[in-house]
C-alpha cells in the first residue's frame, strides 16, 4: 500500500511517504513555519518515488492534540488534498504518533506521551506496544495539569514529549518514580503517523475527506474577547 | 476558466465557483454571527475551529450547484489577507492543497480587493478607472482603482473603522452583536434635530477618517438624558447621520479632487440605507454613478474572491506550495497580476 502521512501539530513540521512497509521522511523543528514547509515536503516525497497524489491509497494525519492552529493547518491540509484527490484519510492521534515514535527508537514498551499544552498543562496519553508492533492507549487521552495526570498501572514506564521538558519535576513527583527515564525532545512525526495511520486504513477505518477534523481535547478555553 | 474562491477571514465562511464566460455559478455561505453574539464579538479561536468545519460541505455544495466536475476547474482562489490568522490559515491551507491536488494554480487573494471587485459581479459593472469607498467592520477606505491590483489609497481611518463605531454605538445603545444593522433600524424613529454629533475631519483638508471620538459623544449624550426608547432612537439618529454625512462630504471630495465619474461603495456598512440615499445624491450633484454590489455581497462572501481570483488566475498569477496568512497586509502594496 502508498500513504502519504503529515504531522504540524507541534514544533515539529514533518511529512513521510509508506510504500510497502517502507517509511520515507521529511522532518524539522520550525515552529511557526508549518505552513511554508509542508506542502513542499509532500512534493519532494512523491517527486523522489515518482509517485502522483492520485496514485496514493490513503493519506493520514496527526489529528492533535496540540497547538491549535498547527492541528489545524494539518487538517486544512488533509481535507484539500483528500478532497482534490479522492483519497480515504486515517486520522491519527498526535499523543499516539509520539509513543509509537519512542518505541520504534527506544524499544520501550511502555510510554507516557505528554505534549505541553501551556497555561500549565499537558496533554496526556499512555500507550503500550501491542502485537501488530503498534502502540495502543491505555485508559484516555487528556489533557491537565502535570500534577492531575492519571497514574498509569505499574512500573517501567517512559516519558516522551515536550510536556516533559516542561513539567518533569512535576510529573516526577505526580508519578512517584514510576517515569524512571524521559525525554523531552521528542515530537510526534509523520513517520508513526504513517506506520498508525496504514493499520488505520487496513481495519477499515479512514474516513473520507469532510469528516477529516481537529481533536482539540481542550474544549473549554477561556475565550477572550478580540474587541 | 472556472475559478473556486473562498473566504474565511473573519466570522463568516464563503465558497463560490466564478466562471469568466458565465459569471457567478454558485456561491453559499455560512455566518457565524450567532456563534459569537454572546461573547459580544468575534472570538479568533472560535472563528477558526468553526471555518475548518464548514469549507469543505460548502465546496461540496457550490459544486453540486454549478454542476461542476473538478476537471472544469481551472484555479482556486482564496482569501489569504487581512483577517484573523488562524481564519485565514484554514482557507489558505484548504484552498492551496485543493489546487496542488487539482494540477491547476492557486492564487491568494487581498479581502479588500475582493471587496473592491465585487461589483463587477453585477449586470451592469463599473469600468476603470473609479473611486471606490470600502466601509466595513475592519476598514474605511477611499482608494483610486485604476485596474486591478492598480489602487491608490486617498484616504483611510486613524483610528475606529465606520463598522466598527456602528457596532460600539450600538453596544452603549443596549442593541447586542453586530449592532450596525440595528441601530440603523432604531435611528429611522429618532429626531434628528435633538442631538448635533461633529462630522469628524471634514472641516480641514484630506480625506482620513476618525470615528472613534463619535462614540464618546453617544456616551455623554446618554449620560445626560437618560437612556429611555426616545432618547436613545435620537442618540442613534444623530450618530448615523454624522458617520453618512462624513463619509458623503470625503466621497465628493475624492470625486472631485480625482475627476472620476464612478463611485463603488462596498463592505458591510454599505448596505446602510440612508448611506445610500446620500451617496446617490451628492453622486448626482457631482455628476458621478454608484455602483454598489448586491446587498448579500457588500458583507464578506466568497463570491468576491473567486471573481478576483479568476481575474488573476486568467493573468497567469500562481502561488507557490508554501503558503501564508498575511493578518496585515496593506491594500496599496498589491500589484497587478
Ligand atoms: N445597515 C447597516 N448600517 C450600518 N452598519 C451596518 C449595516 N449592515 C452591516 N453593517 C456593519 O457592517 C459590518 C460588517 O461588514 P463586513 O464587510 O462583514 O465587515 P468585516 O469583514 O470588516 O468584519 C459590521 O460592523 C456591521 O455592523
Ligand atoms: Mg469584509
Amino acid at each position: 500500500m502508498k500513504l502519504l502521512a503529515i504531522d504540524t501539530s507541534t514544533e515539529a513540521c514533518s511529512a513521510a511517504l509508506l510504500i510497502s512497509g517502507e517509511v520515507r521522511e521529511r522532518h524539522e523543528i520550525a515552529p511557526r513555519e508549518h505552513a511554508r514547509l509542508i506542502l513542499p515536503m509532500l512534493e519532494s516525497l512523491l517527486a523522489e518515488a515518482g509517485l502522483k497524489l492520485s496514485q496514493l491509497d490513503a493519506l493520514a494525519f496527526g489529528c492533535g492534540p496540540g497547538g491549535f492552529t498547527g492541528v489545524r493547518i494539518a487538517t486544512g491540509v488533509i481535507q484539500g488534498l483528500a478532497f482534490g484527490a479522492d483519497l480515504p484519510v486515517a486520522p491519527v492521534s498526535s499523543l499516539a504518533a509520539l509513543a509509537q515514535g519512542t518505541y520504534r527508537e527506544t524499544g520501550a514498551q511502555q510510554i507516557l506521551s505528554a505534549i505541553d499544552a501551556r497555561i500549565s498543562e499537558v496533554y496526556w496519553g499512555a500507550y503500550r506496544a501491542g502485537d501488530a508492533g503498534h502502540v495502543t492507549l491505555e485508559g484516555d487521552e487528556t489533557v491537565c495539569a502535570p500534577q492531575h495526570v492519571p497514574l498509569p498501572v505499574g512500573a517501567d514506564w517512559f516519558g516522551a514529549g515536550s510536556g516533559w521538558a516542561a513539567y518533569e519535576t512535576a510529573l516526577q513527583t505526580r508519578l512517584g518514580g514510576a517515569a524512571y527515564t524521559c525525554d523531552g525532545q521528542r515530537y510526534p512525526r509523520a513517520y508513526d503517523v504513517a506506520l498508525l495511520g496504514a493499520g488505520i486504513y487496513q481495519r477499515g477505518l479512514a474516513v473520507s475527506a469532510e469528516q477529516v477534523l481537529p481533536v482539540y481535547l481542550r474544549d473549554e478555553v477561556a475565550w477572550k474577547k478580540s474587541r | 476558466m472556472r475559478v473556486v474562491g473562498i473566504e474565511t477571514s473573519c466570522d463568516e465562511t464563503g465558497v463560490a465557483i466564478y466562471d469568466s464566460a458565465r459569471g457567478l455559478l454558485a456561491h453559499a455561505l455560512h455566518s457565524q454571527v450567532a456563534l459569537h453574539a454572546e461573547y459580544g464579538g468575534v472570538v479568533p479561536e472560535l472563528a477558526s475551529r468553526d471555518h475548518v468545519r464548514k469549507v469543505l460541505p460548502l465546496l461540496r455544495q457550490v459544486m453540486n450547484q454549478a454542476d461542476t466536475r473538478p476537471d472544469d476547474i481551472g484555479g482556486v482562489a482564496y482569501t489569504a489577507g487581512p483577517g484573523l490568522a488562524g481564519a485565514l490559515l484554514v482557507g489558505a491551507a484548504v484552498g492551496r492543497s485543493l489546487a496542488w491536488a487539482w494540477g491547476v494554480p492557486a492564487v491568494a487573494v487581498h479581502h479588500m480587493e475582493g471587496h473592491l471587485l465585487a461589483p463587477m459581479l453585477e449586470d451592469d459593472p463599473p469600468a476603470f478607472p473609479f473611486v471606490a469607498l470600502l466601509v466595513s467592520g475592519g476598514h474605511t477606505q477611499l482608494v483610486r482603482v485604476d485596474g486591478v491590483g492598480r489602487y491608490t489609497i486617498l484616504g483611510e481611518s486613524l483610528d475606529d473603522a465606520a463598522g466598527e463605531a456602528f457596532d460600539k454605538t450600538a453596544k452603549l445603545l443596549g442593541l447586542g452583536y453586530p449592532g450596525g444593522p440595528a441601530l440603523a433600524r432604531l435611528a429611522q424613529r429618532g429626531d434628528p434635530k435633538r442631538f448635533h454629533f461633529p462630522r469628524p475631519m471634514t472641516n480641514r483638508p484630506g480625506l482620513d477618517f476618525s470615528f472613534s471620538g463619535l462614540k464618546t459623544f453617544a456616551v455623554n449624550s446618554l449620560q445626560m438624558q437618560g437612556g429611555d426608547d426616545q432618547t436613545r432612537a435620537d442618540i442613534a439618529r444623530a450618530f448615523q447621520d454624522a458617520v453618512v454625512d462624513t463619509l458623503a462630504i470625503k466621497c465628493r471630495r475624492a470625486l472631485q479632487q480625482t475627476g472620476l465619474e464612478r463611485l463603488v461603495v462596498s463592505g458591510g456598512v454599505s448596505a446602510n440605507t440612508a448611506l445610500r440615499e446620500r451617496l446617490g445624491r451628492i453622486a448626482g450633484e457631482e455628476g458621478a454613478q454608484v455602483f454598489y454590489p448586491r446587498l448579500e455581497f457588500c458583507t464578506d462572501n466568497g463570491a468576491m474572491i473567486a471573481y478576483a481570483g479568476c481575474r488573476r488566475v486568467q493573468a497567469g498569477q500562481a502561488e507557490p506550495l508554501a503558503f501564508f496568512a498575511t493578518p496585515r497586509w496593506p491594500l496599496d502594496v498589491l500589484a497587478p497580476p
